[in-house]
């Protein structure tokens, strides 16, 4: 079970977060300009790579922030923690 | 009972504490220190149970939890009883009840034993094999199987005892109080760290605790006196704690443990009662420590199981802990030197030894030398071909072993023996370093796998780190603990070992036999009956990946996990297959390392605590009144009041009458509540429902709808203007949380500019929703000061008010299609509101109903329960509910999916309403729905989701989805069900009321 550190709250254990799938996945400001493979873009295509993944999180039973995270899947090593809007510290 | 086999010469046995207990409904006695497995030995009982395929007879093999074979059912028919359990685990106490498993009728004699004359047709994978073909017979075979196969029986009753979880965190674990352990724990707590160090047993000290020998010594004294002093002192240190009878179950990630601490097993049962029985402890540690040791291998030849066959390494410890002898005439099969330890704690108690079997031709050890000198034969370069005896060992057979140790040679010698140790070296016990996802190497002069990568801050010391001469383990501990814990004191000044062995080894994975591997049986795995010859099998059927032959022969497979066996199937594939050790993975050890009850994994959360019950505000009233509960999510709800002898139906179909011919009440406090708050509140509602609620007045409600971005419908409900910029939004029962999170996921990541906020108000308001005709009448008589008429507070509207000075707020809105008012008030005051409604209502036949009413009266006029009718596959225009779906809004959630080329195509399932032809026939709800029952196989047009008699319309009505249903109506369909086929016909899903007549009315 990972120990997280949640930028608002400091580490707490895995059982008081969410996780949300892919990050930086904006959505588009004009939905309506785009065509159907476009959207299905947006909509459904997420990278499920081993190695160096970046991850929305939710301290869901904490302080309800969401915020990102670098984790390497391949072995689970949390790289680093930044809250949304912020530009990832590590590539 | 033999008397000779005990000696009194162990400091753990207390000789002047009779124990007695039962085993297989015959009384025994044994000392306080003894386990089940040592007093049974001492009784000279060797036979404890029979083996899982073959039902062969089985014995004690070891002292710990890699146990295969002496699995016994502890206190059976009794409401403690637990299958499964290690005789060699259990510290006896007065009234211990056990029993063999997997035998019938009894141990000494049982009828599935046929199996192992059976045996050459019951080879690797048989039961895939046979047992599947054809498939229809599988019923038939499984009864057989499960009788005649199976381990232990599972408790039919509740498990009387207490469990507890507790949280731990340190700085340092140490698993397992060995001699590095224990020296690990000592240099981390003196050294200022907060340290946790504990061990299966019910004592510290490893197998070093009682090592009286003359041939390992430490600064020169005897190694448990050396280690004695060790525990006397740690035992002293403040920010030292530790736990014995501690079992590490689990090691993940980011040294995150479990662990069972086992507090009251060893008691007499009269003294367990409102004790915690077991904890299961969650370790959170920034350093961990495994020193684990490791455990013996046995050696694999014929017929390598029969009672009496045990590890080298159990004899000594039976006879060194607990004073008891194994056997009167032993034989030790051996590898490498670790027997003769074994032998000289026999030969210093002048317990008979026939002979040592080593396959070695060279040995070259002090303590070899010893034993020689005592007069006891060692054949050197032999190796043990056969056994004999059924219930016991009493006969082996020897020969030669050639050069390169593929074949035996020269005449066969048969010795007998009452017990058989055997010895094949040693196997580091790593599975909590691979558990915690460490990777291994092997290392090739001694053919172990050892630690290589660490994937947290972790260590291995000792002997499961491959360390095994008493000197390695010693200076290795001190030298990684050091460098781990970055101390520059040790504690320890100079530390001087002697040893009397060699750490020479002579490993040969299967021994060979002077029969074929056909006509051997060689075991590998003792608890599932894998032998050398399955594992071979597998492989020539083209099994190659360990997990695969892993399964297919189920070595490994048992309650043991393969603790003494898995690496011999590895060496044995690798033999066969000419490969290299490692090269096909080692299998994956899986938590937990020893089972766990499952009163363990639950802890507290039993019974009423299982799971959280919420209840209303009005819950007790709803007790009182006799209501049957349903479960919504986490919430009881009142289902239905049964009057007198009503059953369900009656009552319903009471309620629903009433509710429309002059006034009914429910309770619908579970009702998801959000308050929103912020300037952008209108923008951001505008967001995420469906339609436009920009022009929304203050004090007047509407119905939204959610999508998720895909465009399915995702939530319901109305939400209320309270002031400018302040809205309550209500959801569904189910998806309140799950709404207020996805609400708050966009606010913070794609809409951050929004200013709203989101507070859920669940649980602060009760709400109480009164309809009918009469509703109007009875909330005037609740709340006299409040306007009700239809220009002041018409339909869709909403008004603050006062009941006895308390404020509320009521909604004029309606879910049932009858003029209806909700009132929201303060929680705590729900139930005495509830109560004035009643009393108000007492003229006007005010009913109480339940959310079975509610559903039906809402079906009579087609409103959807989200997650009833829909199932996150159904659009609003699925759904016939275009009117709901702004074309003017740029965008909101879901919007664009709306148009993909999938979610405009026609033939999508869409709502309809359903009218049976007999007005009589209640459709079964989730029945499928056809066209044409004649083409084969039949297409599936769709489903029944909502289904009731309609005591308003005198006849049956339901709603389902139903492919191209939209340009259905008056087509005919049929609901093929088990023994009929039903005809219906589609219809608009608003079945009463279309034109809101009753709504509108003037009252
Ligand atoms: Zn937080």
């Amino acid at each position: 079970m990972f120990l997280i550190t949640c930028p608002f709250c400091g580490e707490r254990e895995q059982s008081e977060f969410k996780a949300g799938g892919e990050a930086h996945i904006v959505r588009p400001k004009q939905p309506t300009e785009l065509s159907d493979d476009e959207w299905a873009e947006y909509l459904f295509m997420r990278k499920n790579i081993k190695g160096i993944q970046f991850e929305r999180w939710n301290h869901v039973h904490g302080c309800r922030k969401w915020f990102n995270m670098v984790r390497d899947t391949s072995n689970d090593q949390i790289k680093a923690v930044y809250k949304m809007g912020e530009k990832p510290p590590v590539k | 009972m033999s008397n000779n086999l005990r000696f009194k010469t162990s400091k753990f046995i207390d000789e002047t504490y009779r124990v007695s207990f039962k085993f297989n409904n015959k009384t025994y006695f044994g000392f306080k220190g003894d386990t089940l497995a040592s007093a049974l030995l001492a009784n000279g009982i060797h036979l404890v149970g029979r083996s899982f395929k073959y039902h062969r007879p089985r014995g004690i093999m070891t002292t710990g939890s890699e146990e295969p074979n002496a699995i016994i059912q502890l206190h059976d028919n009794s409401s403690r009883t637990e299958p499964n359990v290690r005789a060699t685990e259990v510290e006896i106490y007065e009234g211990l009840v056990a029993s063999s498993q997997n035998c019938w009728p009894n141990v000494n004699f049982d009828i599935g034993g046929i199996n192992n004359l059976l045996s050459p047709i019951l080879p690797a994978g048989f039961y895939y094999k046979t047992f599947m073909w054809p498939a229809s017979f599988w019923e038939k075979y499984e009864y057989f199987i499960r009788k005649s196969a199976g381990l232990g029986k599972s408790p039919k009753v509740a498990d009387p005892d207490i469990y507890e979880h507790k949280y731990i965190h340190c700085d340092v674990l140490v698993i397992g109080a060995g001699i590095s352990g224990i020296m690990a724990a000592k240099m981390a707590a003196k050294n200022g760290f907060k340290t946790l160090l504990v061990d299966e047993k019910s004592y510290l000290g490893g197998s070093s605790i009682y090592d009286n020998s003359e041939f390992s010594k430490i600064n020169n004294q005897i190694t448990s006196s050396w280690l004695e002093k060790e525990i006397n002192e740690i035992s002293k240190i403040e920010n030292l704690e530790i736990k014995t009878r501690t079992s590490v179950a689990a090691f993940h990630g980011y040294n995150f443990l479990l662990a069972r601490e086992n507090l009251t097993d060893h008691l007499p049962i009269n003294q367990r009662e409102n004790k915690v029985r077991q904890r299961l402890l969650k370790i959170r540690a920034k350093k961990v420590i495994t020193a684990t040791g490791s455990i013996e291998r046995p050696l694999i030849f014929d017929n390598n199981d029969r009672p009496g066959i045990m590890l080298s390494s159990a004899i000594k410890k039976y006879i060194d802990l607990y004073g008891v002898a194994c056997g009167e005439n032993n034989i030790l099969f051996t590898n490498n030197d670790t027997a003769y330890e074994t032998a000289m704690s026999l030969i210093q108690r002048g317990i008979k030894i026939n002979a040592i079997i080593d396959i070695r031709e060279q040995i070259d050890s002090k303590i070899s030398y010893e034993v020689e000198k005592n007069n006891i034969k060692i054949y050197k370069g032999y190796s043990v071909v056969d056994t004999y005896g059924y219930r016991r060992i009493n006969k082996i057979s020897i020969m030669k072993l050639s050069k390169d140790g593929q074949t035996v040679i020269g005449d066969k010698i048969k010795l007998n023996c009452d017990c058989l140790g055997i010895s094949g070296g040693w196997t580091p016990a790593v599975h909590l370093f691979t558990q915690s996802g460490g990777k291994l190497k092997f290392r090739e002069e001694d053919q172990v796998f050892i630690p290589n990568v660490y994937p947290s801050d972790q260590i291995s010391i000792g002997s499961c780190n491959g360390d095994f001469g008493l000197d390695e383990i010693i200076k290795n501990t001190l030298s990684s603990i050091k460098k781990f814990l970055d101390i520059d004191n040790s504690e320890y000044k100079a530390v001087e070992t002697i040893s009397g062995l060699n750490q020479s080894k002579r490993n040969i994975w299967l021994l060979p036999s002077d029969k074929s591997i056909g006509k051997t049986k060689s075991f590998v795995d003792y608890q599932n009956d894998a032998t050398a010859k399955d594992i071979k099998l597998a492989l020539r059927e083209g099994f190659r990946s360990i997990e695969h032959v892993k399964r297919y022969t189920t070595t490994g497979m048992g309650t043991d996990q393969g603790k003494l066996g898995n690496m011999h199937a590895l060496g044995i594939i690798s033999e066969t297959a000419g490969t290299k050790m490692g090269e096909h993975g080692t299998t994956t050890f899986r938590p937990p390392y020893t089972p766990l009850t499952f009163g363990t994994i639950v802890g507290r959360n039993v019974g009423e605590f299982f799971d959280i019950f919420r209840r209303t505000p009005i819950h007790d009233w709803h007790v009182a009144n006799n209501a049957e509960f349903e479960n919504v999510g986490q919430w009881k709800r009142a289902w239905y009041y049964p009057k007198d002898n009503e059953n369900m139906h009656q009552a319903v179909q009471r309620e629903s009458k009433a509710a429309r011919d002059s006034a009914g009440i429910l309770d619908a406090s579970t009702l998801g509540k959000i308050d929103i708050q912020g300037t952008d509140s209108s923008e951001f509602l505008n967001r995420v429902y469906t339609n436009a609620w920009s022009k929304l007045a203050v004090g007047k409600c509407r119905y939204g709808l959610m999508l998720n971005e895909d465009g399915m419908v995702y939530d319901d409900g109305v939400t209320t203007r309270l002031g400018e910029n302040h809205y309550i939004m209500t959801t569904t029962t189910g998806g309140a949380a799950n709404v207020l999170g996805k609400l708050e996921d966009y606010l913070q990541t794609e809409w951050p500019e929004l200013d709203v906020y989101l507070s859920s108000v669940t649980d602060h308001y009760a709400t109480i929703s009164v309809c009918g005709p009469n509703s109007k009448k009875i909330v005037s008589k609740v709340i006299p000061d409040l306007d009700l008429s239809d220009e002041k507070f018409p339909h869709m509207s909403f008004k603050n008010a006062k009941i006895d000075n308390i404020k509320c707020r009521v909604m004029r809105i309606s879910f049932t299609g009858e003029h209806s008012y909700e009132i929201n008030i303060q929680a705590n005051f729900g139930k005495s509101v509830w109560e004035k409604c009643m009393e108000a209502g007492k003229d006007f036949n005010i009913t109480p109903y339940g959310t079975e009413t509610m559903h039906l009266l809402r079906a009579e006029k087609g409103f959807i329960i989200v997650g009833q009718d829909t199932d996150a596959t159904l659009t609003p225009i699925d759904l016939q509910m275009d009117w709901i779906v702004s074309k003017k809004k740029y965008d909101f959630i879901g919007k664009r999916s709306l148009y993909r080329s999938d979610t405009i195509r026609e033939d999508r399932k869409q709502l309809v309403g359903l009218l049976t032809e007999n007005p009589e026939e209640v459709l079964e709800e989730g029945a499928q729905i056809v066209a044409d029952i004649k083409k084969s196989p039949i297409e599936m047009l769709g489903h029944v989701t909502s289904s009731y008699y309609s005591p308003n319309l005198k006849k049956s009505i339901a709603l389902g989805v139903v492919k191209g249903g939209k340009n259905m109506l008056g087509q005919k369909l049929i609901i093929p069900m088990e023994n009929k086929n039903i005809n219906v016909t589609v219809a608009d899903p608003v079945f009463l009321d279309k034109e809101g007549e009753r709504l509108n009315a003037k009252l």
